[in-house]
């Protein structure tokens, strides 16, 4: 099916999400959406889903203007999405899931679950696919789950099929399987919007590539142009894709933690015997697909999570059971991993957010009274040092950008001083001017002699910072290997296989 | 503390298990050891004199069964020892790292309730038909909340305006049957008004987006202020025209209702009842088995997945919600018309609310939560009882017996229980 949007447009109250935006997909295509986060992809795709009502332009499909008022009408219609986080509910078994929404039913009303099970076992092998119907949605990996919602769309016929940064949360080999199922859809016809800001894999599997950038179409451009000329339309400059780091300079061992184990309030080992070192002056990844104990661990070195074995050791003295007042204050800096949830607070002003974790003393406070002066120094100071684009230290967090918001964080935490720093996802959501910052400041911290350790579920930013890589599944780690360890290897590691002989730093 | 069980699979495989450990929980040997201490100590500093007799039949029944004659002290002493066992073996169990078996904890509570009546009614009969057919009658209304706060609470929508809508249905059925004369009526009358009550919490809830308890909240102050003036100002006035209601006739279901023991309790009931019995049913069906119901725990596990299927979330909450009033509505005509009790201020007292306590210990599900329900009303009516038999626990304790037994289910016993995820949370779309 031939699909296309004419003049897009898309306002939220002043800020225009998309503006004017032409988009052709030929049937059979697969035609990618390039852009940075908070370009204004997943806008225009909800448009097109019939999410949100555009306020200008119109969506054709075969040449026939197209009037949805809801996701109702574009499904049938022949619109399929398989959505960024996963529309799916957790607590339903596949067939569930598939079927609902168009449930067949039978007599008295009872649901027919036999013929959602052939449904899904009937596109479940038209791909290859391996999906139990009657397995909860909860319990499947998030590859499998992504798979359910490619059933899902496959299951309305669907025959323009919206993938939103279907990557994100796969390893490489799940990317690749993704790739394949890509490329046989759009064999059996099925046209193919692949929306990410992920260049390799756009150069992989794109017919056509269309650019956005702040809710504009800048261009089009062909799968075999070079990273570089990609990175610079969606960016508008030129950008360094690579971080450039000296040699690092290792001090002795600050960071010890061993035989760590975190437990879930059912009794899950999330993180399962886990022995590591860190020393000063280097950064030390952790490598992993997302929810393989990574997020647990950074909140047990932080004092966050509340059943715990095993021993941590900054320095010599002994965190294991420490308040979290007591580990920032021996010099722990930690950037979360949500930073709407867990790094700020957004009503607070940029100033206040600044001395979140220090309001317990001087300098900021003293007896008991903020020292307002002194913060509005500070905060002018670190605004200016770490580049935050603000109007002013007064603005409230969530009037940032993302990567302004980041940088807030960074500049909080790098701004005491600092024994260990732990990054958890330092650049999600954060465009790639801020990026570059942000990489080249916690290169930076390494230089000065502080252990660093960063979480990333993106294999490049890992492969950009790391000394030293440690990969993490299903709780424990699979192996530690040096830092110029190759992608593919890497890549079955976060699988769960051991690295080959020899491989081990 | 733990010991680490199954091992991780072969990389790759499509079942994902982490390694378990055990979360060792010493609730259950604790609560045990208290209770056994608690009537070790009934036994020791009161003791009771003479034989107590469960009566198992009523004298009309057709078929007659022995009653049951066991001395109260002895009895008591074997049940002491064997609750004192029990204790034992739970501490034992979680001690070698198990969970507590459910069958320890329902064993456990019999034997306690067996061995706390034995001592109680010492002395006396004990009615047990009676007994039973009152928890009933009084679990009735919580039962109706319970399926109304279950309803809701699927969907998404928390309703703390039970109470309010209990009140409202016992009040327009008074009125409504007092006036026409027919008690069916007034059920109908009941039901709209349970579900008026129930638009107005979902309008407020879903299409304002106002914090669902504190709409819960003021709806019921609101509802007891209007029945109150409206009961003080207009009704007693006028009590003969619009305050006498005509009561639901006892419909005796044949065969079935000469079943010892059970036939009368379940089947000599009014229509309410038997409507009730159906509710449940229905309830169960429709949630779990039905489009409707795959559709209400949609919106009410995840609306922005619901609505990307077509599913139109804020529509399918309002209209759930108000069938939840109206069954609300129908459980009120329990107090009125299904006693035959003319309407008096603030009459339900409370029971809105431990029908939301039922909701959270039977885990959101319409049978369990009826079970809950029918375990308040046994409390409840347990008070009653004993109270007409004479025995010697104070009136005053055994008055907050059903909410002592309410917190320690909602609190202590509830396992791991899961709220539908977006229990509470307005669905705003962009």
């Amino acid at each position: 099916m031939k699909l296309e949007l004419r003049g897009i447009t898309k306002r939220f109250g002043s800020l225009v999400a998309n503006d004017h935006i032409d988009l052709m997909v030929q049937p059979g295509e697969i035609h990618a959406l390039l852009g940075e986060n908070g370009a204004g992809k997943s806008t225009l795709m909800n448009v097109l889903y019939g999410l949100y009502q555009a306020d200008e332009g119109e969506v054709l499909l075969d040449d026939e203007v197209q009037h949805f008022a809801g996701p109702g009408d574009a499904m049938a219609a022949g619109i399929g999405m398989v959505h960024q986080h996963f529309m799916l509910i957790p607590v339903f078994t596949v067939a569930e899931n598939v079927m609902l929404g168009h449930e067949e039913t039978k007599f008295g009303g009872r649901l027919d679950l036999p013929a959602a099970r052939a449904r899904v076992r009937e596109i479940s092998e038209r791909f290859g696919f391996h999906v139990d119907p009657d397995a909860l949605v909860d319990d499947l990996p998030v590859g499998v789950q992504q798979r359910v919602e490619i059933i899902k769309a496959l299951s309305r016929d669907a025959r323009v099929l919206v993938f939103d940064e279907p990557t994100a949360v796969l390893t490489p080999q799940e990317t690749d399987e993704l790739m394949g199922t890509m490329r046989q859809l759009k064999e059996s016809g099925t046209s193919i919007v692949f929306i990410t800001h992920k260049l390799r894999e756009v150069r992989e599997v794109a017919d056509r590539i269309t650019v956005i950038r702040l809710g504009k179409v800048v261009g089009e451009a062909s799968p075999t142009a070079s990273n570089a000329e990609l990175a610079s339309m969606m960016v508008g400059r030129a950008v360094e894709l690579t971080v450039h780091k000296d040699e690092p300079k290792l001090g002795e061992e600050a960071l010890v933690v061993e035989g760590l184990s975190v437990i879930d309030h059912i009794g899950q080992l999330v993180v399962n015997d886990v022995s590591f070192s860190v020393r000063r002056g280097e950064i030390l990844a952790v490598a992993g697909v997302q929810g393989n104990g990574q997020t647990e661990l950074t909140e047990a070195l932080v004092g966050l999570q509340p059943r715990v074995r095993g021993s941590i050791r900054l320095d010599g003295v002994d965190l294991t059971t420490e308040s979290v007042r007591k580990i920032l204050d021996s010099g722990v800096g930690f950037i979360p991993e949500d930073r709407n949830e867990d790094g700020l607070v957004g009503n607070f002003t940029i100033a206040e957010n600044l001395m979140l974790d220090r309001s317990d003393g001087p300098p900021f406070v003293k007896g008991g009274n903020i020292q307002r002066g002194f913060l509005a120094e500070f905060a002018r100071d670190k605004v200016k040092e770490f580049d935050v684009r603000t109007q002013g230290i007064d603005s409230k967090a969530d009037q940032l950008s993302g990567g302004n918001q980041q940088k807030v964080v960074l500049a909080r935490e790098l701004s005491r001083d600092l024994s260990l720093l732990v990054a958890a996802q330092p650049t999600r959501g954060v465009d790639v001017g801020s990026i570059e910052f942000i990489h080249k400041r916690i290169v930076e911290t390494r230089d000065r002699g502080v252990p660093v350790l960063v979480v990333s579920t993106e294999l490049d930013e890992v492969t950009a910072l790391a000394d030293r890589i440690m990969v993490m599944y299903r709780g424990r780690i699979v192996g530690i290997v040096p830092g110029n360890t190759p992608r593919d290897v890497l890549g079955l590691m976060m699988a769960g296989e051991q690295p080959a002989e020899g491989a081990a730093a | 503390m733990s010991t680490t069980t199954a091992q991780q699979p072969a990389p790759g495989s499509q079942t994902i298990s982490l390694a378990t450990t055990v979360v060792t929980s010493w609730k259950a040997p604790i609560a045990f050891a208290v209770f056994t201490l608690a009537a070790l100590a009934l036994a020791v500093f009161a003791p009771a004199e003479g034989d107590t007799t469960f009566r198992l039949s009523s004298p009309t029944d057709a078929i007659q069964l022995p009653e049951i004659t066991v001395p109260a002290m002895p009895t008591l002493w074997v049940v002491i020892v064997l609750l004192a066992l029990l204790t034992g073996y739970s501490a034992w169990v979680v001690s070698s790292k198990r969970k507590v078996p459910l069958w320890t904890i329902v064993v456990f509570a019999v034997l306690f309730m067996f061995g706390f009546l034995t001592w109680a009614a010492a002395g006396a009969s004990l009615p047990m038909i009676g007994l039973l057919f009152g928890s009933l009658s009084l679990a009735v209304p919580l039962i109706y909340g319970s399926l109304a706060g279950v309803l809701g609470e699927r969907a998404g929508v928390i309703n703390i305006a039970i109470e309010g809508q209990l009140l409202a249905g016992a009040f327009t059925a008074a009125v409504v049957a007092s006036v026409t004369g027919q008690p069916f009526l007034g059920l109908i009358a009941a039901m709209v008004a349970g579900m008026l009550v129930g638009m107005v919490l979902a309008a407020f809830a879903i299409k304002y987006f106002v914090d669902q308890v504190i709409v819960g909240v003021v709806l019921n102050v609101l509802i007891i202020g209007l029945t109150s003036f409206f009961f003080s100002q207009v009704l007693s006035p006028n009590a003969a025209a619009l305050n006498t209601p005509p009561r639901f006739d006892r419909w005796p279901i044949p065969l079935l209702g000469d079943i010892p023991i059970i036939g009368p309790v379940l089947f000599r009931q009014t229509v309410i009842v038997y409507l009730m019995y159906i509710a449940v049913a229905l309830m169960y069906f429709g949630l779990f088995h039905t489009k409707w119901g795959l559709r209400v725990r949609a919106v009410g596990e995840h609306p922005t997945a619901a609505d990307t299927v077509g599913i139109k979330v804020n529509r399918t909450r309002f209209w759930n919600v108000a069938l939840a009033g109206a069954i609300a509505g129908l459980g009120g005509t329990f107090f009125t018309i299904g006693s035959g009790i003319a309407f008096n201020k603030e009459m339900t007292a409370g029971a809105g609310f431990i029908a939301l306590a039922a909701v959270i210990f039977g885990g959101w599900h319409p049978i369990k939560a009826a079970l809950a329900a029918l375990l308040f009303g046994f409390a409840s009516n347990l008070q009653n009882t004993l109270s007409v038999i004479g025995s010697p626990v104070p009136s005053e304790f055994m008055l907050m017996l059903p909410y002592l037994v309410t917190i320690f289910a909602v609190a202590g016993l509830v396992g791991k229980v899961r709220a539908p995820a977006a229990d509470g949370k307005p669905y705003i779309k962009s």
